[in-house]
């Protein structure tokens, strides 16, 4: 078990306005956390940080033994953006084949690695058709396959699930796991609950605080509730409650 | 390696999408075609001209293929016979007074009526000098011929006369022009198509460098690629080899289209038209790239248009620098296509060679180079390393 995020007394923001104070974090290989909160918590904003797209305001934020941000680093996370980033007058091969280039993989890794990440999203049938002729659910699945392609150590995935049906989110959960178990880490913001209680750590955000954090079952003993929904309901409250005594 | 994957990718966009290929490579040729065929109506200008009691004589020195003569008889104002038939102009004559009255609603059509009022008056003359000579010469003829029957010695006195004779009759000058630049057939189109060449190319390459550029940022691709290890230089240089390709066949097309469908002779080497096409091309697509940095949509990158593009082509030398106001003069300094519109048309009006034109095409690549910096800099806002 190595430390493959540590994010020491973060604070974060764009030039004076303050979105993330804090934050400490340590994540070891083979962990699954699921960041949850409301949309503008700060969720984006802290994975762009663990990137190292953004610079830490204050503290420190340390990926796989380096201090970030680092650019080199980038090439062993896998990342999939909360909005398809694709081009859509290509084909998915196309789009997984330029993507994998830029991350620095080889002709023979790609084509090896292409029909695996594309077969854990099901798209194997659709790989020559243009992404413009995508639907919405099919966008996200080739977003998903961009960031397995590369094999990488982190994968950090924004919003996974959105616009993926049951059957296929099951089958993706699965596959996550099996990564986990392998020694990947995993890093997903979300704010479905299913997806929550799949992770093995959480963190939940909310008004830029990490308000609880923890595995789920912890939480939930410690909230005395019943479910990880609960928890985040019960941590608000108290997050509430405390600001309104300042 | 990233930059040939980027490349691949920027050619694979572009050969997908016909209808920016079109506008790439149709419209140049349809915009430079139109401007040949506006700027080539001119010779073929004939201004009507109505003459009241005016002397035949001068009524047929007037008379060209470019002038249309309407005898008038009638008494009414000039003002009114002007209005009435839609006349460019009336010549009426009082005594040995001539009086011109132009309606010059169209200045070329006064400037042809005040040429050949000018050169008919001088035929005039001449005729008139060349009778006045001609009386003198026989009166001499007359005396010598006196002379000669007095003194018997007719010989040397008439050959005398001859030779005066033959310098008498020579007095209608044959005049012949050279052309230091183009020729008797050259028209505005000459002066007009390397400026236009220029914007043209430098038009076409900002406006889809800079939109293709914008739409990765919108629709988040270019945040995407940043979150791979590549480097900020590959993306550029991706996007400047890739556009580059494209600008380079656009120039080349229209530099062909100009030589062999126009006949448009270029003086200079035709290699140096195209590096310096190519180099316009270049800041085009570093400030196209960098432009769309504030431009948060489409429509936002078309409203840079006037302001960015538009005033470049008044100060590339359709109106010569020296006739603007002097404060103003100074402006044609800090625009782009100025460089590259006096250095095209210094090569293919003048034939000057690369030497003359290095001073313009280092501040070309100073212009480009400035950009890039800005671009790589502007980058910075969505990865910080």
């Amino acid at each position: 078990m190595t430390e493959v995020i540590k994010v020491t007394n973060l604070q974060q923001g764009y030039g004076k306005r303050i979105i993330l104070n804090d934050i400490n974090l340590n994540i070891n290989s083979g962990d699954i956390l699921g960041l949850i909160g409301p949309s503008g918590a700060g969720k984006t904003t802290l994975v762009s940080t663990i990137m190292g797209m953004l610079k830490p305001k204050q503290g420190t934020v340390t990926v796989l033994g380096t201090p970030m941000p680092n650019r080199k680093l980038l090439g062993k996370i896998g990342y999939m953006a909360q909005t398809d980033a694709l081009y859509s007058v290509l084909t998915a091969r196309e789009n997984l084949t330029f993507f994998g280039e830029m991350q620095g993989m080889s002709k023979a890794e790609l084509q090896k690695q292409i029909p695996y990440a594309t077969g854990i999203v099901n798209l194997n049938d659709d790989l020559d058709k243009y992404v413009k002729d995508y639907s919405g659910g099919m966008k996200r699945r080739l977003s998903l396959a961009i960031a397995l392609l590369a094999d990488p150590e982190l994968l950090i995935l924004d919003e996974p699930t959105v616009g993926i049906d049951p059957e296929l989110r099951q089958q993706i959960w699965k596959e996550l796991h099996r990564l986990a178990d392998e020694g990947k880490t995993i890093l997903l913001t979300t704010h479905v609950m299913e997806d929550a209680e799949q992770s093995s750590y959480l963190m939940m955000i909310r008004g830029g605080r990490a308000i609880a954090q923890g595995t789920p079952d912890d939480l939930i003993s410690q909230y005395h509730v019943n479910s990880v929904e609960e928890v985040f309901l019960q941590a608000g409250r108290d997050q509430d409650a405390h600001t309104s005594n300042d | 390696m990233r930059t040939l994957a980027m490349i691949r990718r920027v050619f694979r966009e572009m050969l997908r999408d016909k209808r920016t290929l079109a506008l790439m490579f149709i419209a140049p040729l349809f915009i430079l075609s139109l401007v040949y065929f506006l700027f080539q109506g001119n010779t073929t200008t004939t201004a009507s001209l109505a003459t009241r009691n005016v002397d035949s004589s001068m009524v047929t020195a007037i008379k060209n293929k470019h002038i249309k003569i309407h005898d008038v008889n009638s008494d009414k104002s000039v003002k009114t016979i002007i209005r009435e038939h839609d006349y460019a102009g009336m010549l009426s004559q009082n005594g040995d007074k001539l009086t011109l009255t132009l309606a010059n609603t169209d200045q070329s059509k006064s400037a042809v009526i005040k040429q050949s009022l000018q050169a008919a008056q001088a035929k005039l003359k001449g005729q008139a000098a060349a009778t006045t000579i001609k009386t003198q010469a026989q009166a001499l003829q007359k005396m010598q011929a006196a002379l000669g029957a007095a003194t018997h010695t007719p010989v040397n006195a008439t050959t005398n006369v001859g030779n005066l004779k033959a310098k008498l009759g020579s007095t209608s000058y044959t005049t012949k022009t050279h052309y230091l630049y183009g020729s008797k057939d050259s028209t505005f189109f000459n002066t007009l198509l390397p400026i236009m060449m220029g914007f043209v190319v430098f038009f076409f390459v900002f406006l889809i460098s800079g939109i293709a550029l914008l739409r990765e940022r919108t629709t988040g691709t270019l945040y995407r690629l940043l979150a791979t290890p590549v480097k900020r230089g590959e993306i550029i240089s991706g996007y400047l080899c890739g556009y580059g390709t494209f600008a380079f066949i656009q120039t080349l097309l229209i530099v062909l289209f100009t030589m062999y469908v126009f006949k448009i002779q270029i003086l200079g080497s035709i290699w140096l038209v195209l590096l310096i096409n190519v180099l316009l091309a270049m800041v085009a697509l570093t400030l196209g790239l960098l432009i769309s940095t504030f431009a948060s949509s489409e429509f936002q990158m078309i409203q840079f248009i006037p302001i960015v593009a538009i005033p470049q082509i008044f100060f590339a030398g359709i109106i010569p620098i020296s006739s603007l106001p002097g404060w103003l003069q100074p402006v044609s300094y800090i625009m782009p296509l100025y460089y590259g519109a006096s250095s095209m048309s210094a090569v293919v009006q003048k034939g000057v060679g690369f030497m003359d034109v290095l001073p313009n095409l280092s501040i070309l690549l100073l212009f480009a180079a400035v950009f890039l910096v800005l671009n790589l800099l502007t980058m910075r806002k969505y990865r910080q390393v």
